[in-house]
């Protein structure tokens, strides 16, 4: 199996703390990877390394053979041309509404005319069920929406790598079914190598090829949803039936509750 | 002892982190001027740019010049008027447009109208994550947000400007001449004999390029450098303004002493 991304003992901490610690993971061709652990584990900065938006502090990140923070500037808008992001949040452009914003990648990165443009921009907002709101503002737009006008956006170019944070978090079941079809679709259809960053423990484990599990800092299990589904680690059993108690705390480190009641 | 020692130990740091501050801005300042050949290619941005920098504070600034020119005739008048010569109305009001008040009013009513909203902008973008989008998709935010800003800065200021003492110097006209009753043609001919082209009118555009250059860098960098969060953004709009106002008044007593002495 061809590795297009891999992460080699990755180490990073905002500032001086450490958020990961010595992180290993593969990402193949044509196949769709989850990340998953609990909320403020460190999954969006995985996606933003990845992206050479931050620094390692030990460790390597390699994409197609190249590693990204090795890289000078015109290095990694290179290897960026080849991905494509779903921000958690959606980031879209506020000045520009939704057409514009799909077109965004396609008018900086290449020299189709615009009539060309339109069409592809159509056939985006299409397959994320919004091409009725195309000359929307994105103040004007849901939650739901505006992740989806992302969505259409991150994949606006085709690329090669598409990297999705929490692509189903604020969409009701009907459009959950279908962009869990499109990120599959696009994933077979173009070979891309796609990133789900997600906590929806069912849809994952239905349609992932592979699974990462972090838990402090470190990579707690992995595997083929099979694999995991029948892994007795107390860990992941906890996360599959979110149990409320296990070895994942729900709680954010802290002193006893009566140290900061001062009883 | 302590206390000496700490209060010595709080004026080298504030006095670091603000060199730092000043060091990030001229980074940025070299940036832009790199990425600016990229920000050229889309040279409708920076069109858009100066619509929305320049175009729109043109409102203010009429009105202000008108107002500010009428201030001056009146009060330029009575001055004269005790020493007898009132014809020199023309020149008085001229020349305090020109040299000063020009390029340093428009220069902060641009800091707080246009310098303000480029830095709530940018902050804003930045919160939203929309410059690391932009970043991710390889796109370089400095080619596409900031240059545009910078230039259509760099252009409008002075434009601003003189059309600020134009304003004003029709103000002034219109309380001398038009009210008080001056003679109209010792108002005109006075200001044409004694306005000089170079020591005066240029002596302003350059006053008024060096202001547009720091009310812009200001705007930009304060934006920039926000951190990502409400109060980030309102904070770094507020030091705009403070930091653009008193740039611009030190920077015009430096101009001044060297012009002008
Ligand atoms: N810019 C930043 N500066 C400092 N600390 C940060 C920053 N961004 C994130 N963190 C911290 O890093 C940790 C991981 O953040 P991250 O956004 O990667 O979490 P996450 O796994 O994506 O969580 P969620 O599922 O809630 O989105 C958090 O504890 C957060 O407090
Ligand atoms: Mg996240």
């Amino acid at each position: 199996m061809e590795e297009l991304i891999s992460i080699n003992n990755l180490s990073f901490g905002y500032g001086e703390s450490t958020l990961h610690k010595n992180i290993n993971m593969k990402f193949s061709r044509g196949k769709v990877s989850a990340i998953m652990g609990g909320s403020g584990c460190g999954k969006t900065t995985i996606l933003k390394l990845i992206a050479g938006q931050l620094q390692p502090k030990s460790g390597e990140i390699v994409v197609d053979g190249q590693v990204v923070h090795d890289q000078g500037r015109e290095g990694i808008y290179n290897i960026r041309r080849k991905m494509g992001m779903l921000f958690q949040h959606g980031a879209l452009f506020t000045d520009l509404n939704v057409f514009d914003n799909v077109a965004f990648p396609m008018r900086e990165h290449t020299n189709l005319p615009e009539n060309m443009i339109k069409d592809l921009v159509l056939l985006k907002l299409n397959a994320v069920g919004l091409r009725g709101a195309q000359k929307k503002m994105p103040s004007e737009l849901s939650g739901g929406m505006s992740r989806r006008v992302a969505l259409a956006r991150a994949i606006a170019l085709d690329p090669d790598i598409i990297m999705y944070d929490e692509p189903f978090a604020g969409l009701d079941p009907i459009s959950m079914a279908v962009i869990c079809d499109l990120i599959r679709s696009l994933n077979d259809a173009l070979g891309a190598t796609s990133i789900i960053v997600t906590h929806d423990v069912a849809e994952t484990f239905s349609f992932a090829d592979y699974i990462y599990f972090l838990a402090d800092g470190e990579v707690a299990a992995e595997g083929s949803p099979k694999q995991l589904l029948a892994s007795k680690l107390p860990f992941v059993r906890q996360f599959i039936h979110s149990e409320k108690d296990g070895p994942v705390p729900f709680h954010v480190d802290a002193p006893t509750y009566g140290v900061d009641l001062q009883l | 002892m302590n206390n000496l020692l700490n209060i010595i130990a709080g004026l080298g740091s504030s006095f670091r982190s603000k060199m730092i501050r000043l060091g990030a801005g001229t980074r940025l300042f070299f940036l832009i001027i790199i990425y600016s050949a990229d920000s050229f290619k889309r040279i409708g941005l920076t069109i858009r740019e100066i619509y929305f920098t320049g175009v729109l504070s043109l409102v203010i600034i009429v009105v202000s010049a008108f107002f500010v020119g009428m201030v001056l005739g009146l009060q330029g008048y009575y001055t004269l008027e005790k020493y007898g010569s009132s014809e020199a109305i023309g020149v008085l009001v001229a020349l305090a447009l020109v040299r000063e008040l020009g390029p340093v009013v428009t220069a902060l009513l641009f800091a707080g109208r246009a310098g303000t909203a480029i830095t709530a902008e940018i902050g804003l973008m930045k919160a939203t994550e929309q410059l690391s989008a932009m970043e991710v998709m390889a796109v370089s935010p400095i080619a596409r947000i900031i240059a545009p800003r910078f230039w259509a800065g760099m252009i409008s200021m002075p434009i601003l400007a003189t059309i600020f003492s134009m304003v004003g110097i029709l103000g002034g006209y219109f309380i001398a001449v038009l009210v008080i009753g001056v003679d109209e043609g010792a108002f005109w001919s006075q200001m044409q004999a004694n306005v000089d082209f170079s020591n005066d009118i240029v002596d302003g555009a350059i006053k008024s390029i060096v202001f547009g250059f720091a009310c812009t860098i200001i705007a930009l960098f304060e934006g920039f450098d926000a951190p990502p969060t409400a109060e980030g953004v309102s904070r770094a709009t507020t030091r705009t303004v403070v930091i653009s106002s008193l740039a611009v008044l030190g920077l015009d007593f430096i101009l001044t002493s060297f012009m002008f002495v």
